[in-house]
């Protein structure tokens, strides 16, 4: 097993050079071996491999994508989940010292009053999960998801936080959720990447670009930015001056010659980059398409709230639930707007206004198209917010001990909350989940054991949950 | 993984072409512990019977000759010559599944192969050896091989020696085009010109390749090319990381790294340089700049940061470059717990660690070569001017003794306070308390706040109150303040005071006089603190800071050369403040005089303050400097000539008949110019103490460990009085080291053919992937170390050898034999670095700017990127001058969280971490910058313009021409008819009625470039089309 999975590896990166693409039979080098060339170098050509081939895990999977709604700047969970009815009675007391050995908080003095909650909850849907009054539309398919209200966290900070709920560690450099995904299980798209991120909000995520990032694995799995207008990927439209004819001629004559040069020098690399351009070519006419949101019907377009042409988390939504259905394996959205420090009523306000709609949207429209019972939706964010004041009356600090998110679909059980908090949200007191104990849960619903899900690197396997990581039963379906 | 090999039959049988050319390559008779045995114990076994004490099993150790040997219950894990006998092997083979090893639950598991092996070693006496890179490389013999005549060097005899025993051999050698155009991209990083060929091809001397060689070699573009190569390795990048992710300057580094290849420094002087240059005698401005490497750790100043867990963080990143940069072993494992594999225990990182824990993280001003001159210049006139000014006045040392003893009188006692910080005040700002009473600002930098510090008080009687700005070497420039010039404003100075009986009845203070020993005049402020307000916001002298105004500010900035002073404010109050019960004082030091973007370096904070009260008479600051009063008490017969000096430089101002010299001397100052400036180390005066930190945490320290090296490896040279980490960085150096000189030497073969001679070389421990040439490798480490650690000597031995110069073709059977060349029966064959990709097209179509070093460029890139919600922040990327986009791609500024995508999609590094083995990746989306990207689009024009004006008047010599520009050797007839078909379909649309060939050939279609006479439009057009073809070919981004 491990000879195999180290072989594997090998075989896939150790050449230290990846792979795209290719099509035994098919556009790719299909097409390339008509010419007739290759006779002699077959076996050059047979080399350009893929390492984003789909594959089978270890076991079968309940999951076969994922789309990640990362709530960046960590939302509250006490004004959005977790009802503490407790906290209110407390308000403007000092919290007990007890509770605060140890404590470290970000910004505040952590012997600071207590804030009640600002907003009312109520229990919907058959399965009587408790929600936020600013979350209408979630209550509305409470019961197709799972709301997960004991999460915890190791950071307080949102960079090595984020970081850590996107890589399983606090510091740059690992590859994220999103790359081992599609190292583990490649890609079902032929012609868009495997892993595509969105971003909304009023800023961008603190962890940066190293939130989808590849780490040490194969470059070719890191997350592919898209945008909501303009060109979806950087530098896919034809310049000016070169219209689709043109660029096919090009292509064309780049095939050509670089064929002429397999030919003579025989390098597999050159029938992969034959590959690559032919994957590009056929990426120019794809993925505008996919972007098309006007395609999409009315009553789409309103379940969402989405507008085309109008970038919004909405929109995103939509978009990912396109990608998906075009056979790519992540989809991850970064909305970076929780940071609530201050403002806290308003902000939540508007925040759920953006993303309710179209949260829950997703869910109900993956569910109507009969994809939701094998695509993962996760919605939360790096931690959660303090039970005390920070400022005037109208802001919570950074928390890390307890915070909520939710899942749906790809086998995560409906209709079910996990796990209790203390009666002021602050600890976690029942069924607590780490992040790495998320991480474990969602390798094994796409079909992973977390511990032999592994890429050596300096002399040491390693894996997203580095060596931590439970399975959370009580998730599963 | 069973799954994934059989379902996807091609890499299954990759993987066994790969398994097969290891079985084949290392199949003899004789088994070697090192390269056989190890390798499986360290996998299978030494988790938990290796290193690590506190998981070890059943006390057994399998890492150790004693371990292994040793008899442990009457039993023995490995018994010479005996199988049977030996209970490793007894446990390996067993069937019961309790006994069987290693067990099912550690998910390990070995093969049948592996047991034969372990079998077979313990039959041929299980020879037992320490692991080979932990023991100093020793000079081997030379092999002897059939095919002597293919033998340029000992490079050679060792790869052919391994080649014959495959019954292989060395490719034929590759034309000289070929070789001329890899030597040039291997050694400078760019294509060679035409003449460069062409003269090649003419020169039939016996030295010609030598000379090739000597001229790339001196080449400053060897510097850039090979310089990227440590940059990787370095982690560098242009800011800070995490969240805030602002732009620094550390530039000068990078061009040290440059310069330091170019004038080949020996490697061991280069390490030295880089981990304790400033520490060694007489440190020159370019070897503190050096230490910049340990500098170049991410910075987090995201708000709500504890610095002191961030510099931790960048501790284990200075360790973590080290061990790979440097040493070539995963030390970081050793960070939380013994390291698994190899015999490096945690107390020994923490050693390391303790010797790199003794530093300020400064920021220090640098000069170029040429400012240096012009301050060497500045100081030379104004000591001219003070010797005439004392040759003036034969009688200013009385005048100057008297100043002094009347000076050292007039100054009041002051009372430092020690006030508690509001926490919600700070805007995000930490505070830190140090021991003097003063506060450091850390952390977060808000562009605007207001501070509130309250302290209570006996004092009976206040009249006044002392603001001290502090430099420290934590500060920007050594501050004082926290701007990126190390300067502040201080917007308003208000104090309110309360009986200490009554807190709540706070009352303003009215403050009737500020002074300060700094009064600059009125000054506008400097655009880097635009706030976007609009606003007139001016700094000036100390009653702007009692004024009540928001746009005025008391200003320090004095300008390049005289900035980064302590300064000194006070306060009187109108009417004392006395209360019986004591008081209760709140200070609010308002600091608004930052920029609009608190995400960037705009903040004009106060960089490190104490408070200090007096009950004297009318106070007025001290105009003395701290460091000229320091010299108030030393007798003038008593002060070194220095001090003497700096004495009479103060002294001179406060006398009126100095007036005119004093202004000339202000003249030259105003001439100073403005430096850079760098990250680098600064050692503190108190060592820190370095504790153990259980599994990795800075809030749980345990034991105090003293400065030290691990134990296992060669001992530390330690000199009386030497600071440990100049002591640290000779050890690291230290011919003795066993990785040291390997882990270079292997980088640099990895950079020439692909791979390393150990393949993952970032750790040559026991997990490391054993050599395919163990000797060639030790060879070349003692050849590199006697040869004075030069780089250069280290290409030349490559470059000269039969194996470089090999043709890179592979034929169906070489791959099957070998598909990753690890035996190099042919040439390497690879696509060049990111930064190489730019550079070729820019180098081809002629637009390159071959400048050297300086300030990081940023060439075109679409504004969103550095915008929300692409990058968290807002963040600057301009440029600068029309041909910074030209310049090589090295230069290009690298923001961690938003990577020049051109680059990421070519796999640079973006310095999150030290990288010694770089992706070579082959994708879309790659295929889609070269196509698309508008610089390689505006070098797609470049080259076809050159090709009509330079190229000859002909089709066939405009394409030749075009092509050898990029790939150097002549098109064959199929290559020329496959693009003249291109060039002739195009020219034909374009020449068609509507055609736009403008639209593609120009940058402005309105302003079409000048064309050569007859040539049209419509050509230039199709030589376009042809040359961006040119540039996206494989070939043309390969070193063939």
């Amino acid at each position: 097993m491990i000879r195999h999975a180290s072989a594997l590896q090998h075989a896939r990166s150790r050449i230290e050079s990846r792979r795209w693409f290719l099509q035994e039979c098919g556009v790719g080098l299909g097409a390339l071996a008509l010419g007739d060339l290759l006779s002699p170098n077959r076996a050059a050509a047979a080399l350009a491999d893929n390492p984003l081939a789909a594959r089978q895990p270890h076991f079968a999977p309940r999951a076969r994508r994922v789309i990640f709604l990362f709530m960046a700047g960590a939302p509250s969970h006490l004004e959005l989940f977790d009802n503490k009815p407790q906290l209110a009675k407390f308000d403007g007391q000092l919290p007990p010292a007890d509770l605060l050995k140890g404590y470290r908080a970000a910004f505040i003095n952590p012997n600071s009053k207590l804030l009640g909650p600002k907003f009312k909850f109520a229990r919907y849907g058959a399965c009587g999960a408790e929600l936020s009054e600013l979350l209408p539309h979630l209550a509305k398919v409470v019961d197709d998801i799972a709301i997960v209200k004991s999460m915890t966290t190791d950071a307080f900070n949102h960079a090595p936080a984020q970081i850590l709920m996107n890589t399983g560690s606090p510091q740059f450099g690992r590859p994220s959720f999103g790359a081992w995904t599609t190292y583990g299980l490649g890609s079902e798209s032929q012609d868009l990447p495997a892993f595509v991120v969105f971003s909304s909000g009023k800023k961008g995520p603190s962890g940066g670009n190293s939130n989808w990032g590849s780490g040490f694995l194969p470059t070719v799995h890191q997350g592919v930015t898209f945008r909501g207008t303009g060109e979806p990927v950087l530098y896919l439209s034809n310049p000016t001056g070169v219209d689709r004819e043109l660029e096919r001629d090009s292509i064309e004559s780049i095939r050509r010659m670089n064929e002429i040069r397999l030919q003579a020098v025989g390098d597999p690399e050159i029938a992969t980059r034959i590959n690559a351009y032919e994957t590009a070519f056929r990426m120019q006419a794809s993925a505008p398409d996919l972007m098309d949101l006007a395609q999409e019907p009315k009553h789409v377009l309103d379940l969402y709230g989405a507008e085309p042409g109008k970038p919004s988390f909405a929109n995103n939504c939509l978009l990912a639930r396109r990608l998906v259905e075009r056979g790519v394996r992540f989809v991850q959205l970064f909305h970076e707007a929780w940071d609530q420090h201050g403002n806290l009523v308003n902000d939540l306000k508007k925040n759920c206004a953006d993303t309710d709609q179209a949260a829950a949207a997703l869910v109900t429209d993956l569910k109507q198209r009969g994809l939701l019972d094998d695509t993962l939706v996760i919605w939360g964010g790096e931690f959660g917010r303090t039970p005390m004041v920070q400022g005037g009356n109208d802001g919570r600090d950074h928390h890390p001990n307890a915070f909520t998110m939710w899942l749906a679909g790809g086998g995560i059980r409906p209709g079910c909350t996990l796990g209790e908090t203390d009666e002021l949200g602050f600890q976690v007191v029942q069924n607590k989940v780490h992040v790495h104990d998320l991480h474990a849960t969602l390798l094994h619903l796409l079909g992973f054991d977390h511990t032999r899900l592994t890429y050596k690197f300096q002399g040491r396997d390693f894996r997203l949950t580095d060596v931590h990581g439970e399975i959370v039963p009580q998730l599963l379906a | 993984m069973n799954n994934h090999l059989i379902r996807n039959g091609r890499v299954a049988a990759l993987a066994l072409a790969a398994m097969a050319v290891a079985a084949r390559g290392f199949a003899e008779d004789r088994v070697d512990f090192n390269r056989d045995i190890r390798p499986i114990l360290s996998a299978a076994c030494f988790q938990c019977h290796g290193p690590d004490a506190s998981k070890r099993k059943a006390e057994l150790r399998l890492d150790t000759r004693d371990g292994a040997f040793a008899p442990h219950d009457d039993r023995v894990a490995f018994a010479a010559g005996k199988p049977d006998a030996s209970e490793a092997y007894r446990r390996i083979t067993s069937d019961d599944p309790d006994e069987r090893m290693p067990p099912a639950k550690s998910g390990k598991s070995l093969t049948e192969r592996q047991i034969e092996l372990i079998r077979a070693w313990i039959e041929q006496g299980a020879a037992w050896h320490d692991h080979w890179a932990f023991v100093s490389p020793q000079r081997p013999a030379v092999p002897q091989v059939k095919a002597e005549g293919r033998v340029h060097n000992a490079i050679d005899a060792f790869i052919i020696a391994r080649l014959e025993r495959d019954g292989l051999s060395l490719a034929a050698e590759a034309d000289k085009t070929t070789l001329l155009r890899r030597l040039s991209l291997d050694l400078i990083g760019l294509p060679p010109t035409i003449a460069e060929v062409d003269a090649f091809l003419v020169d039939d001397s016996p030295d010609a390749w030598s000379r090739q060689v000597e001229r790339l070699l001196s080449s400053p573009h060897y510097g850039e090319r090979w310089g990227r190569h440590w940059l990787d390795a370095a982690r560098y990048a242009d800011s800070d990381g995490y969240e805030k992710d602002k732009p620094r300057q550390v530039w000068f580094y990078r061009d040290w790294v440059i310069d330091a290849l170019n004038r080949d420094l020996p490697y061991n002087q280069f390490l030295i340089e880089q981990i304790a240059g400033d520490l060694l005698p007489g440190a020159t401005q370019d070897q503190i700049v050096a230490t910049g490497f340990l500098r170049n750790s991410m910075i987090n100043e995201e708000g709500g940061v504890d610095p002191e867990q961030f510099r931790m963080e960048a501790m284990f990143d200075r360790l973590d470059a080290i061990g790979k940069s440097i040493l070539g072993l995963t030390i970081q494992c050793a960070q939380c717990h013994n390291h698994k594999f190899d015999p490096l225990t945690q107390e020994d990182y923490y050693r390391m660690f303790s010797c790199l824990n003794n530093d300020y993280e400064a920021n220090v001003v640098v000069y170029s070569p040429a400012q240096q001159a012009q301050r060497a210049e500045i100081f030379q006139k104004i000591g001219e001017i003070e010797k005439q000014l004392q040759m003036g006045q034969p009688d200013w040392p009385a005048r100057l003794a008297a100043w002094q003893e009347q000076a050292r009188q007039n100054q009041p006692e002051w009372v430092v306070l020690r006030p508690t910080v509001d926490d919600i005040s700070n805007g995000g700002q930490k505070y830190l308390p140090l021991a003097d009473g003063s506060f450091l600002a850390a952390g977060y930098a808000p562009t605007k706040h207001r501070v509130k510090l309250t302290v209570r008080t006996d004092l009976p009687q206040i009249t006044g109150f002392r603001l001290e700005l502090l430099t420290d070497p934590n500060l920007p420039c050594g501050g004082p303040g926290r701007s990126v010039r190390g300067t502040g404003a201080l917007t308003e100075f208000e104090v309110e005071a309360a009986p200490a009986d009554a807190p709540d009845k706070a009352t303003r203070v009215k403050l009737a006089k500020a002074t300060a020993d700094l009064n600059l005049p009125e000054t506008p402020l400097d655009a880097m603190f635009d706030d976007r307000s609009g606003k007139r916001r001016i700094t000036g002298p100390i009653d702007f800071a009692i004024d009540g105004k928001d746009e005025t500010a008391w200003g320090i900035d004095a300008g390049p050369g005289r900035r980064n002073q302590p300064r000194v404010a006070v306060f009187s109050a109108a009417e004392a403040i006395a209360n019986p019960q004591g008081t209760v004082l709140t200070f609010y030091l308002k600091q608004n005089h930052g920029g609009w973007n608190s995400d960037d370096n705009q903040n004009c904070n106060l960089g490190r303050v104490r408070l200090s009260i007096t009950t004297a008479q009318d106070p007025v600051a001290d105009a003395v400097s701290p460091s000229v009063r320091a010299l108030l008490t030393v007798a003038a017969d008593q002060r070194t000539p220095a001090q003497t000096a700096a004495l009479f430089s103060y002294w001179r101002t406060t006398v009126p008949e100095f007036a005119e010299a004093n202004a000339q001397i202000e003249a030259l100052w105003r001439q100073h110019p403005e430096g850079a400036t760098q990250l680098a180390l600064a050692v503190r005066p108190e060592p820190r103490e370095t504790h153990l930190l259980q599994r990795g945490d800075f809030l749980k320290p345990m034991q105090v460990v003293p400065a030290g090296v691990p134990a296992f490896l060669h001992a530390a040279n330690v000199s009386a009085g030497e600071p440990p980490r100049l002591t640290f960085a000779r050890w690291l150096a230290d011919a003795r080291s066993p990785t040291t000189g390997r882990a270079i030497v292997n980088r640099v073969w990895q950079a020439y053919f692909g791979t390393g001679i150990v393949a993952t070389v970032e750790d040559l421990g026991s997990q490391a992937e054993t050599p395919t040439h163990p000797e060639l490798l030790d060879w070349l480490t003692v050849e590199f170390q006697d040869r004075g650690w030069r780089l250069k000597e280290l290409h030349r031995l490559i470059v000269h050898s039969a194996t470089y110069r090999q043709a890179s073709q592979a034929t169906p059977e070489l791959i099957a034999a070998d598909p990753y060349n690890r035996l190099l029966a042919r040439g390497a064959r690879l696509r060049v670095e990111g930064e190489i990709v730019r550079d070729i097209a820019l180098a081809a179509s002629g637009l390159l700017n071959p400048k050297l070093g300086g300030p990081s460029v940023c060439p075109p890139a679409p504004d969103f990127l550095f915008l929300p919600p692409a990058s968290y922040g807002p963040k600057i990327w301009r440029e600068q001058t029309p041909l910074d986009r030209y310049r090589r791609g090295l230069y290009t500024f690298r923001y961690r969280s938003a990577p020049y995508p051109m680059l990421q999609a070519f796999d640079a590094p973006n310095g999150d971490s030290s990288c010694v083995r770089r992706v070579r990746s082959n994708s879309p989306l790659q295929a889609l910058t070269t196509l698309n990207e508008p610089l390689f689009l505006e070098c797609a024009r470049a080259l076809a313009l050159r090709t009509v004006r330079e190229g000859g008047s002909t089709n066939a010599d405009r394409l030749t021409y075009s092509f050898r520009l990029c790939v150097a050797r002549n098109p064959t007839d199929l290559e020329y008819t496959t693009l003249m078909g291109l060039y002739d379909r195009q020219f034909a649309r374009f020449n068609a009625e509507g055609g736009k060939p403008w639209e593609l050939a120009a940058q402005d279609p309105a302003k079409p470039p000048e064309l050569p006479a007859e040539t049209t439009a419509p050509q230039l057009g199709a030589w376009t089309a042809v040359a961006r073809v040119l540039l996206n070919l494989d070939e043309t981004i390969t070193k063939e």
